[in-house]
């Protein structure tokens, strides 16, 4: 007897068939007779020129759609093959969706990115160089979230030296983009900061799609302030990017950049530091050495050398001098007694000792060496060696 | 602003002065003024290097005024 079977047991067994030998599978198609559901639930057709499948996106799965679903869509699904048993419909139970060629955002992003381009938003020469040393650094990004944590961490590690203005935005959602805009203007009327990271976390091109807006591409663009954007997304660029003065790809990374980790800069001050000292060092020993052998060599030499030997001579002539002295000294004494000897010898009290004295005239006491001059009767004083006499004349011989 | 500005002009010239000695060719009295003016320069950027500040603040605009207020970093939403 063929077994008969109940609607509802067929129908699970072709389900279990299915689904154990069909597996998660990649299905390309064009979307047609889409619904969103009230409940949440996309429900729509995949079709190619001969067939089509129904597919169903429940809510949770469809979390991370970046685009909106549409009629004529041309889209690749990641999904399973089931049974609703309830009708018995073969369904793909949808995984991920993703837009195959243009999607509406996608396109909407080149549209803006020529546009902006041809307008020379993008020009280099527009574009403001980063400072080396901002002293104060203005962030516009969600007060919560990673990316302010992260930014403030590592400027505080590298330069606990610059300042922080926080200016907070929504990053993504309606208005997000306006507000981001008004941001980066408040900052260049506030004026006071050298530098701007505008940025945010990761997320899908539907969260960071306020960072393709137009009015946020012309904030920057007018920015005095030189800016970073740091918008999480590591391969894809997003308008803002393309306008920013330099595009790095997560906040972290504008922080690095942004500030010099005052650490190494402070190694490079001491190198500077040390090679001066060094410098200045061995210009000094060089110098002295010069010094020291012009001191060494005759030519620098020869004056001292000279003052030497004048030195010594002026010595000499010193010593000579008082030796002379002595001498001289010495001689007269010499010739003093050979005098005074010869003197004596001529002294006539050398004379009177011999018998002989002298005569003279009373009251003149002119010394007599010619009778003649006397007459009779002149009174005459006799000197004697010892002793004298006075007389009269009493008789004249003129021989 | 201009105080960092004086950082960087001040380490600029302070690599511009010992490349000057390096050189050599300087008369000792020119030498002794660039090394002196060395010695100042590196003095101001150590002090500089160790100032620490840590500021956080948040903008915000009143008007058309603006004043800064301390930022609290409330903790993750997402």
């Amino acid at each position: 007897m063929q077994k008969i079977y109940a609607v509802s047991e067929i129908t699970k067994e072709i389900k279990t068939l299915l689904e154990e030998n069909i597996p998660t599978i990649w299905v390309e198609g064009e979307v047609s007779n889409y619904t969103l559901h009230s409940s949440g639930h996309r429900y729509f057709s995949l079709k190619d020129e001969n067939s089509q499948i129904r597919c169903v996106f429940w809510k949770w799965q469809a979390y991370s759609l970046s685009f909106e679903i549409e009629d004529g869509m041309k889209v690749i699904a990641l999904g399973n093959i089931t049974i609703y048993e309830r009708n018995g419909q073969y369904q793909l139970n949808i995984i991920k969706l993703k837009p195959l060629g243009i999607g509406k955002l996608e396109l909407e992003f080149q549209r803006l990115k020529e546009k902006l381009f041809k307008e020379g938003l993008f020009d280099e020469s527009h574009k403001i160089p980063i400072p080396k040393f901002p002293q104060t650094i203005g962030v516009v990004t969600s007060p919560t979230g990673a990316a302010i944590r992260d930014i403030i961490e590592i400027i505080q590690r590298r330069a606990p030296d610059v300042k922080i203005i926080l200016n907070p935005v929504k990053v993504q959602g309606p208005g997000a983009a306006e507000e981001i805009a008004q941001a980066i203007y408040d900052f260049n009327e506030y004026k006071k900061v050298n530098l701007l990271i505008v940025g945010r976390g990761g997320g899908s091109l539907e969260d960071l799609w306020a960072f393709n807006e137009e009015i946020v591409a012309r904030a920057i663009y007018d920015s005095k302030i030189p800016v970073i954007s740091a918008i999480g997304h590591e391969i894809d660029f997003t308008i803002a990017d393309f306008v920013a003065d330099l595009r790095v790809p997560t906040p972290s990374a504008a922080a690095e950049l942004a500030v010099r980790d005052r650490a190494e800069i402070c190694r490079e001050l001491n190198t500077l530091i040390n090679r001066l000292i060094t410098l200045q060092s061995s210009s000094i020993e060089y110098l002295k050495q010069r010094v020291e052998s012009a001191i060494k060599s005759y030519g620098f030499r020869r004056p001292m050398d000279l003052v030497g030997q004048l030195t010594q001579r002026t010595d000499e002539l010193t010593r000579n001098l008082f030796k002379e002295k002595k001498n001289c000294f010495e001689f007269r004494k010499k010739s003093l007694s050979l005098f005074m000897g010869k003197l004596n010898a001529l002294s006539p009290l050398a004379v009177f000792g011999r018998g002989f004295s002298l005569t003279r005239k009373l009251p003149e006491l002119l010394i007599i060496k010619d009778a003649g001059i006397l007459k009779i009767d002149d009174r005459v004083e006799v000197k004697f060696l010892k002793g004298r006499i006075e007389s009269k004349v009493e008789k004249v011989d003129k021989e | 602003m201009s105080e960092k500005e004086n950082f960087e002009s001040a380490l600029k010239r302070l690599e511009e002065i010992v490349q000057k000695l390096e050189e050599g060719n300087l008369s000792l009295d020119d030498s002794l003024k660039l090394f002196e003016e060395g010695i100042q320069l590196s003095r101001f950027c150590t002090k500089k290097l160790s100032e620490a500040e840590k500021k956080v603040e948040k903008l915000i605009k009143i008007g058309e005024e603006f004043k800064l207020e301390p930022l609290d970093i409330e903790e993750d939403e997402e």
